[in-house]
């Protein structure tokens, strides 16, 4: 990251000036439907005119009834809580569970077959988009009592293994073998060198599987759309899908609540930004 | 992976504890992954409307698949979309990235905005966007005198299309400039100065240095952006329903929308399982052509 100037000191000072100018303009596409979302929610019904100033410009006051409202509506309280049990339990699970498969799979792929063919198995688990597999598992998990919170999160669990298992089984070439030959030596037994020696060894990679597993989870639609379907739980984005026609016409209650299934996500983020870019960039580059 | 099986030691214990660490991961991972595929494969081959009793009718789902405007139509729309996302979102973020890479003011801060669309949900940032379609953009086309702008795009099956573009666009240009972004900074500044004394610049220097460095991280959000685009499902929910008249029906949405509570439990059950031979193919062959190329330093 130490590295700098790559092509700023060709280009000169005055053509980066000009590219900073358009950058900064640029980013307004990013703040613009922010911005709108904002003002929106804050405004009173009465207020939204027929104009473009009906939308954008400052409430007259900045009351957050709209906001108390739309929590009611939602069962904004209810909705957020099992957003983050779904998201926590998930990232957990995902982080002790794919790190130790990731582990069992990649230490012995070299040595005998049915590692690596077990390794290609579930990698290839990749290729397959849930929309695939949506209609047998709502078959699936209703069958087995698991059309519920559980059954979504070991859904997600055996989703995300693909991916974090190649994740984990290649940053394992980073963690020398001798670690656990000393470990061995002095008489650990496998579980205990696992959760000894590797495990803390691994942690820059449970930050990027904590950050992908999490961002997916918490996003997701889909899978508790059609595994939870007739119950009344639901997820802060799938509260959004499933209380539209409550929100009617009132768009300042429905962007309060918009506002509100944003908002932490957003406080995740800027409180965690070098660690959620680095996870991106590591998950999709390695 | 020339593998041959000579390599096959024999066991020792700690192989055999690390097979039984390995066995329930595997049970799990078929149970609710491959297993759903095969029997997605099964109902594929049935008249199961979903509910009831059925039929087996052999192929008949698939050959079906192939008559079907609906779904003909669903896979017309999920090209063209993925193909004009991927091209205008690569576009785009490869612009972005080589102006956040150069010595600029507030650099950090520009990355950080420019990533915020990355880490919003797809269904609500559809929301949002659906009311700037419906609302904002034909106000603004009335106080211009812009005549497209003053119809809502969603509303003709001509624009909807581009509008689901736009919003796609518009998270998914966060991700791949980033992935350029860490892809620029591993150019090794020797590369420049070389270039330099050899009177390379511009647009020439991009082609011809810049570009065949970075191509690994090109092909990454070909294939990332190319595949998340193939099964757009959240901004179709939340902006058109697959309307207006069908136009922007994916095959995600097909198979959610008909399979589920549609009554076609069996013939989208076939529609799924041809939907992952495509992705299937479409990934073996991006890898084969693009994998093939690239540069290493």
């Amino acid at each position: 990251m130490g590295k700098k100037n790559r092509e700023g000191a060709v280009g000169g000072k005055a053509v980066n000036n000009v590219i900073n100018v358009l950058l900064a303009l640029g980013c307004l596409t990013i703040l613009f439907p922010l911005y709108m979302t904002i003002i929106i929610a804050f405004k009173k019904p009465s207020e939204m005119t027929n104009d473009v100033a009906g939308a954008l410009a400052f409430p007259s006051s900045w009351s957050f009834d709209n906001f108390i409202e739309a929590m009611k509506v939602t069962d904004f309280w209810r909705s957020l809580g099992n957003s983050l049990l779904l998201t926590g339990v998930t990232v957990i699970i995902c982080i002790l569970l794919h790190s130790l498969a990731g582990y069992v799979i990649g230490r012995k792929m070299a040595r005998h077959k049915i590692f690596k063919a077990s390794y290609f198995y579930i990698v290839s688990g990749m290729f397959v988009p849930f929309a695939v597999l949506m209609m047998p598992l709502v078959k699936q998990t209703s069958q087995l009592g698991l059309a519920n919170r559980a059954g979504v999160i070991l859904l997600y669990v055996v989703f995300f293994m693909p991916m974090n298992i190649l994740l984990y089984a290649g940053y394992l070439k980073n963690i020398p073998i001798a670690l656990e030959e000393a470990a061995c030596v002095d008489g650990a037994n496998v579980w205990q060198t696992y959760w000894k020696i590797i495990f803390p060894n691994m942690k820059p990679m449970h930050a990027t599987v904590a950050v992908l597993t999490a961002m997916s989870t918490w996003n997701d639609v889909m899978t508790p759309l059609v595994i939870m379907s007739g119950t009344d739980v639901n997820t802060l984005p799938l509260a959004q899908l499933n209380f539209q026609s409550q929100f009617g016409t009132n768009y300042n209650l429905a962007f309060a609540s918009y506002l509100l299934a944003l908002l932490p996500i957003l406080i995740f983020y800027i409180v965690c930004q070098k660690q959620i870019i680095n996870g991106v960039v590591n998950g999709a580059v390695k | 992976m020339g593998n041959s099986g000579k390599r096959d030691k024999a066991w020792t214990k700690n192989d055999k504890i690390f097979l039984g660490m390995l066995i329930p991961v595997l049970i799990l991972f078929f149970l609710f992954n491959t297993l759903p595929l095969l029997k997605g494969f099964y109902y594929g081959l049935t008249n199961y409307r979903g509910y009831g009793d059925y039929d087996f009718v052999g192929l008949r789902n698939f050959a079906d698949l192939f008559t079907d405007l609906r779904v003909g139509k669903s896979y017309l729309f999920t090209f063209k979309y993925a193909v004009v996302m991927t091209i205008a979102v690569n576009v785009i973020s490869l612009i972005l990235a080589l102006g956040l890479n150069r010595e600029i003011k507030g650099k950090s801060t520009l990355r950080g905005i420019y990533f915020v669309p990355n880490i919003l949900g797809g269904l609500v940032v559809g929301y949002i966007f659906s009311f700037v379609f419906t609302y904002i953009l034909p106000a603004v086309g009335e106080a211009t005198g812009i005549g497209f702008l003053q119809n809502s795009m969603l509303a003709s099956p001509k624009t909807a299309w581009i509008a689901i573009v736009i919003v796609g666009a518009w998270q998914g240009i966060a991700m791949n400039t980033i992935i350029y972004i860490s892809g620029l900074q591993t150019v090794p500044e020797e590369v420049y100065e070389a270039g330099m004394i050899d009177g390379v610049s511009g647009w020439k220097k991009f082609w011809t240095l810049t570009f065949p460095l970075i191509l690994p991280f090109f092909t990454i959000n070909l294939v990332l952006c190319m595949k998340n685009a193939l099964m757009v499902f959240d901004q179709i929910m939340s902006l058109t329903k697959g309307g207006p008249s069908q136009s922007t029906e994916s095959i995600s949405y097909l198979i959610y929308n008909n399979g589920m509570s549609g009554g076609q439990f069996g013939f989208q059950s076939a529609n799924a399982f041809v939907f992952f031979l495509v992705i299937v193919i479409i990934s073996f062959l991006q890898m084969k052509f693009l994998g093939g190329k690239e540069e290493q330093l």
